[in-house]
Order: structure tokens, then C-alpha cells, then sequence
């Protein structure tokens, strides 16, 4: 039954948003861009922790794991926006690219 | 069933990232964000985990878009304003994250899991069970990250303040 939905798939669509999650920290130069990126990362590894708690113990270890990750990712990005205001008021653009004060 | 609401959300998730990532338009990816949040929460709901499902949904797509959103509009005068990068630099990203996700499904369907694929699924857990393992094993984490809340609030709120 080629329908049947296993670990497998779930692990597969994993991979598959971490690397575009990946690819979006890559070509983003939008500060805000990058941090949508660093989301669809959090978002896999969650999907695979909440994947391995149904198929195996199901004792929920995997789900409360996930909620601290979305936990620090809310924390994350709060931070996160903060200093691309400061960014922004200083330099006037959210382009990171910008942001080479400290190169040699 | 289960598999027609997993390929259907999947599908929307996947689309959803691939939209993240071609669009210049930052608003547009927000947009996008949005639909990879639902999809993930609707395959949490089809791996029986209603409790993160609904916390994806309010915290998620709820709060931390919301406030990317925020940020994007206070961070461009005007929306439309895209950069992108270098044809070079898309292409040297575009062949890393290919490897990346070659070699990671390679992994993931050649390793030894401790699960068989056919194993009978075990019973989801309730979602009182959820919140008592938080309340008693998980206790000092529980309390450390609302500790970490509370930092993080006030840091944000310090960073974000106007220069006097």
C-alpha cells in the first residue's frame, strides 16, 4: 500500500523544510528573512520529535519537547526584532549585508 | 484517511516553504510562513498531538508572525522593498541545501530506528497527561523558561526602546 504514512514520511518532509529552511537563511539578505528561515528549521526538527513520540513510546516526552521549542523560538524572535530595530535606526536599511562596521 | 490528511498537509507545508524561499517580496513569505505554520499544526493534529496543535496555532501563527509582521512593516518604507542576492550566492546555497536534504533523507530511510514502520502505534496521550508530565517531570525546565520569558521581555523591551 504505497498510501500508508509512516516515520518515514514525516522524517523525509523533516529533511526536506530544514533544507529549504536552510536555503532561506542562505539567499535571504532581508534580516527578517533570515529569521522566517531559522522558523522553518524549528518548525522540522518539531515535526520530528512529534513524529518519534507517536511512534514510539507515546508517552508524550516528544510533544512537551516540542513546546519548549516553540517557547524559546517565540523568545527568539522577540529578541530578534528588537535588535533588527536597532539595526534599522541605525543604519536606516534591513539589508544584513550593511552591517560591515566591523570588518577589518 | 490518515494518509490523504497527511499528503494534503504535507503538500501545503511543502508548497508553503517553497513559497518562503523563491518569493523577494518579504511580506509575501511572511504570508507564506503563515501557510508552512497551519499545515505543520494540521499534521500535529494528524499525529494526535491536539495540545501542540493549538499551541502551534496561538503562539506561532498567532504571536511570533504577528510580531515579524510588525517588524517588517516598521523595518521598510515600503513593503515591496526586496533585496536578493547574487546569482552566484543562490547558486552555491541552492547546491548546499540539495546536498542537504539528499543526504539527510539518505540517512533518515537507511537508519536502524528503534520503531519498526508497521509497529503498532502506541496510544496518544491524553492532553492532561501532557500537562502533568510539564507540572512534575519537567517541572525545573517549566520554570526556567518562564524565567527566560520574563528576560527575554525585559531585554526586548530595553533593545527596542527609543534613543532619549
Amino acid at each position: 500500500m504505497i498510501l500508508a504514512v509512516g516515520l518515514n514520511h514525516y522524517l523525509v518532509l523533516s529533511a526536506l523544510i530544514f533544507s529549504l529552511g536552510v536555503l532561506c537563511m542562505a539567499t535571504k539578505r532581508n534580516a527578517i528573512g533570515i529569521l522566517i528561515g531559522v522558523e522553518l528549521v524549528l518548525n522540522a526538527a518539531n515535526i520530528n520529535l512529534v513524529a518519534f513520540s507517536k511512534h514510539t513510546t507515546g508517552l508524550g516526552d516528544g510533544h512537551i519537547f516540542a513546546v519548549f521549542v516553540i517557547l524559546l523560538a517565540a523568545a527568539e524572535a522577540a529578541l530578534a526584532i528588537a535588535i533588527f530595530m536597532n539595526f534599522y535606526n541605525t543604519l536606516r536599511t534591513i539589508d544584513v549585508d550593511r552591517g560591515d562596521e566591523l570588518r577589518g | 484517511m490518515d494518509a490523504v490528511a497527511f499528503y494534503v498537509f504535507a503538500g501545503l507545508s511543502l508548497l508553503s516553504a517553497i513559497g518562503i524561499v523563491v518569493s523577494t517580496n518579504i511580506v509575501r513569505s511572511a504570508v507564506f510562513l503563515l501557510g508552512t505554520l497551519g499545515g505543520v499544526a494540521c499534521l500535529y493534529f494528524v499525529l494526535d498531538a491536539n495540545l501542540l496543535a493549538v499551541i502551534q496555532l496561538i503562539v506561532y501563527a498567532g504571536g511570533t508572525l504577528v510580531l515579524m509582521v510588525f517588524g517588517i512593516m516598521l523595518t521598510s518604507k515600503s513593503p515591496w522593498v526586496g533585496f536578493t542576492a547574487t546569482r552566484g550566492q543562490i547558486v552555491g546555497a541552492v547546491l548546499v541545501a540539495v546536498l542537504l536534504a539528499v543526504g539527510i533523507c539518505t540517512l533518515v530511510l537507511s537508519a536502524d530506528w528503534a520503531v519498526s514502520d508497521n509497529a503498532p502505534l502506541a496510544q496518544s496521550p491524553p492532553v492532561a497527561k501532557v500537562g502533568e508530565k510539564l507540572l512534575t517531570d519537567y517541572l525545573v525546565p517549566f520554570e526556567v523558561a518562564s524565567v527566560l520569558l520574563l528576560v527575554v521581555m525585559i531585554g526586548a523591551a530595553y533593545l527596542a526602546r527609543t534613543e532619549k
